[in-house]
């Protein structure tokens, strides 16, 4: 049995990043702030800096993405790492090498990091408990588990534009059940001193016991949304119509996308947050997307900032 | 002519109500007297029991051989080593191989290999359907003269609740018991984990526990219009454990039992993704594993079974969800057993009984007791030696279990079946 926290290696500093939840304030915040001094190095001419030199990461992505892959390459080169790019379509895996004898050959090419992704919860810390103790594992999506680089570039952008975490109101809406992203935003939230967290969505789309979680369960968005000044917006994946989640995204967007109008209920400062890629039309109007009170551009120009810092604090981390 | 005198023994025989200082005699596979020696009896063999506890060897509900068809999961004769290494004597294996145990000539191979062995008695459970499918109905009787005991389906109750009538129908016609694991497929979906909090923090698809209880009203409303022997295999939660005590306050003639996994262990032991305790039925909360020990005490469960399912190491070094499903466990059905046993203060004798005579009277089989006459399958075993659960101290293939690394205890002296020394723990 796995007992201990497997984040954290001996001396309780950061071995691997697998999700937010278990980590410690000061962890959460050493990211956050170590990630402020990278986006000066992201708005220079040159911009790189020397700290992964000779450093070998490998992003291993079993899962389709464009977006999470590109920002962690960004983030690797701009530390002047080697980066190698590996997409293992799920079907090919299947027919032939295990998730084990993939990470076990590229480990024998001296990996020094893997960011992993995959379509199953708890694949980061399947590998994570497999690799040798002096390389470190970053989770970009496992399943519905964790995502925490996403979180924390969120906690970030909610840091930059809010300042402070403890005098907050946080709406998360939309499709928590399958959602990644909305576990890792809640534990991170919470861990930073938010101190209401509220989840809106229809009852199909929520897990079981979502508020030992620590958040206020909401299923009608103008009680939800009122009062909030950081709104997170989920993606609805088209496939939940198929699966008798909802009958429609029409009806979806009528009840749950957010309008111009269910914003205005919100504090009149409140900033819109989505991970992207966005459904225009489904969980967010273009009009809000594009809007004023939108951060969603600068959340993705964070997010090269946020995981610098972390492959940077991992890197000089050792046992 | 075999004679063996095990002398010294504290005998616990739940069935006769026995538990004292009595010594055993055996002769020609039978057991010729227990506390007095017949007249001139010479023993070959000498067993001294000082210290030990002698009682039944162990019927054990549903374990897995993995044959025909899954042998790289384990074998034939390695899961037989193990059961006795276990003090098992008796066993039910469930018809899930490949291909599923629907054939006579299948059932007849199967018994006729194991009979081989000299070891364990195996009492094939025969597919309920052809295939396991849930379409067409097996030829049981011709099943049963094959060797089959009862008949089940392993993996969830029939989608097809007309053909699930008519096999109960048909069953009942010759007397035949129904095994029925309560799982509604359409509820379970891809779940790997019971629908609560843990499912929810690790992101792992959810099994509520209606995917229980819409099958087992299912089960009890069709049990009692056709009245068929059922046996409800492996319940996981309060609400179904209500239930069947329910159903036997009506008097239907429903019988069930627990996994000794389900008594040690709730979703809480997942940990951070242990795919040892990636189980199905799904390990459930806290709060419906106490239910279970209440259901054992009280009756309402009377049988406790080990669910061996050896699996290969690769198939579990997987993320949970892919990992494959079961736990090895028939060498630890004693040890976890005894362990409930002392956690709650119960007498030896009422301990025993839920994988001994218990076990044997939902069967069917004459087993599971120490009565003058009877085939002498009897297990020794040190109640007070502790031992460690290592891949290294497990014979079964499987070493695949939550309980790797814990100190148990119950050692396995010796296993008898039909008069034989079939393990003996100091060769």
């Amino acid at each position: 049995m796995i007992n201990r926290n497997p984040q954290l290696n001996k001396n309780r500093v950061l071995q691997h990043l697998l999700t937010t939840e278990g980590l410690p304030a000061a962890i959460l915040l050493k990211i956050l702030d170590t990630a402020e001094s990278f986006v000066g190095v992201t708005e220079r001419d040159v911009k790189k800096v020397p700290l992964l030199r000779g450093k070998s990461i490998v992003n291993l992505f079993f899962e389709p993405s464009t977006r999470t892959r590109t920002t962690f390459e960004i983030a690797a080169k701009r530390l002047s790492a080697d980066v190698i790019n590996l997409n293992i379509a799920v079907s090919a895996q299947t027919k032939g090498e295990t998730l084990l004898d993939t990470v076990d050959n590229l480990s024998a090419m001296n990996a020094d990091m893997f960011v992993v992704r995959h379509a199953q919860s708890g694949a980061a810390h399947l590998i994570a408990n497999h690799v040798q103790s002096d390389i470190h594992v970053i989770n970009a999506g496992d399943g519905r588990h964790a995502h925490p680089t996403q979180a924390l570039l969120d906690m970030f952008t909610i840091r930059r534009y809010k300042r402070e975490f403890h005098n907050l109101r946080v709406a998360i809406v939309g499709d928590i059940l399958h959602s990644r992203v909305a576990r890792s935003q809640i534990h991170a939230l919470t861990t930073l001193g938010v101190p209401e967290v509220r989840v809106i969505a229809p009852k199909t789309l929520l897990p079981s016991m979502v508020e030992r979680l620590g958040v206020h369960v909401y299923h009608d968005m103008s009680a939800g949304l009122k009062d909030v000044d950081v709104l997170m917006m989920l993606r609805l994946q088209n496939e939940r119509m198929q699966t008798a989640s909802l009958p429609s995204s029409e009806e979806y967007f009528k009840y749950y996308g957010l309008t111009p109008d269910k914003l205005s209920l919100a504090r009149p400062d409140a900033i819109v947050m989505h991970p992207g890629p966005m459904n225009r039309g489904v969980e967010i109007d273009s009009v809000v997307a594009d809007g004023k009170q939108s951060v969603i551009l600068p959340q993705v120009t964070f997010g090269i900032a946020v995981r610098m810092a972390v492959m940077s604090i991992l890197a000089g981390n050792q046992v | 002519m075999m004679k063996i005198h095990i002398k010294n023994g504290r005998l616990v025989d739940p069935k006769n109500g026995i538990d004292a200082e009595q010594d055993v005699y055996i002769a020609a596979g039978k057991i010729v007297a227990i506390d007095v020696a017949p007249d001139g009896f010479q023993a070959n063999q000498v067993i001294d029991a000082t210290s030990f506890v002698v009682c039944p060897g162990l019927v054990d509900l549903s374990v897995r051989l993995r044959e025909p068809g899954l042998e790289y999961k384990a074998t034939l004769e390695s899961e037989m080593n193990a059961a006795v290494a276990g003090g098992v004597t008796s066993f039910a294996c469930p018809p899930d191989t490949d291909p599923p145990l629907d054939e006579p000539g299948l059932v007849e191979m199967l018994k006729h290999r194991a009979r081989n062995l000299h070891q364990a008695h195996v009492y094939p459970v025969g597919a309920l359907t052809q295939g396991l499918q849930g379409k067409r109905l097996t030829e049981m009787a011709e099943l049963k003269d094959a060797g089959c005991v009862v008949f089940g389906q392993p993996d969830g109750t029939l989608s097809d609740l007309r053909v699930l009538m008519q096999a109960m129908r048909y069953a009942s016609t010759f007397d035949f018991a129904v095994w029925l694991r309560p799982q509604e497929n359409s509820l379970t979906n891809n779940g790997v984990a019971h629908d609560g909090e843990v499912a929810t923090r690790l992101g792992l698809p959810p099994i509520p526990v209606c995917a229980e209880t819409v099958a087992l009203s299912n089960i009890i409303l069709l049990a009692k219009e056709t009245g068929v022997k059922v046996h409800v295999c492996r319940v996981s939660s309060a609400e179904g454990i209500m239930m069947i005590r329910a159903a036997k306050q009506q008097g239907l003639p429903i019988t069930c039992d627990v996994t000794i996994n389900h008594i040690h262990l709730s979703d809480m032991d997942i940990g951070f993704f242990d795919s040892n305790c990636h189980m199905m039925p799904p390990l459930r909360s806290s709060k419906d594993r106490e239910a279970l020990r209440g259901g054992v005490l009280d009756g309402t469960i009377d049988a406790i079974c080990s669910d061996h399912a050896p699996v290969d190491e690769d198939a579990k070094l997987l993320p949970f969800e892919q990992a494959e499903i079961g736990a090895t466990g028939v060498e630890l059905l004693l040890p976890l057993t005894l362990k409930w046993g002392v956690e709650i203060n119960a007498p030896l004798i009422k301990t025993l009984s839920k994988i001994t005579d218990a076990s044997a009277k939902i069967l069917g089989v004459d087993a599971g007791h120490l009565s003058v006459g009877a085939a002498a399958d009897i297990c020794i075993f040190d109640p007070d030696q502790y031992w460690q659960v290592l891949s290294t101290a497990l014979l079964s293939q499987g070493k695949n279990t939550p309980f790797l690394g814990m100190e148990l205890p119950g050692e396995i002296k010796y296993t008898i079946v039909n008069g034989q020394v079939v393990y003996d723990q100091c060769e």
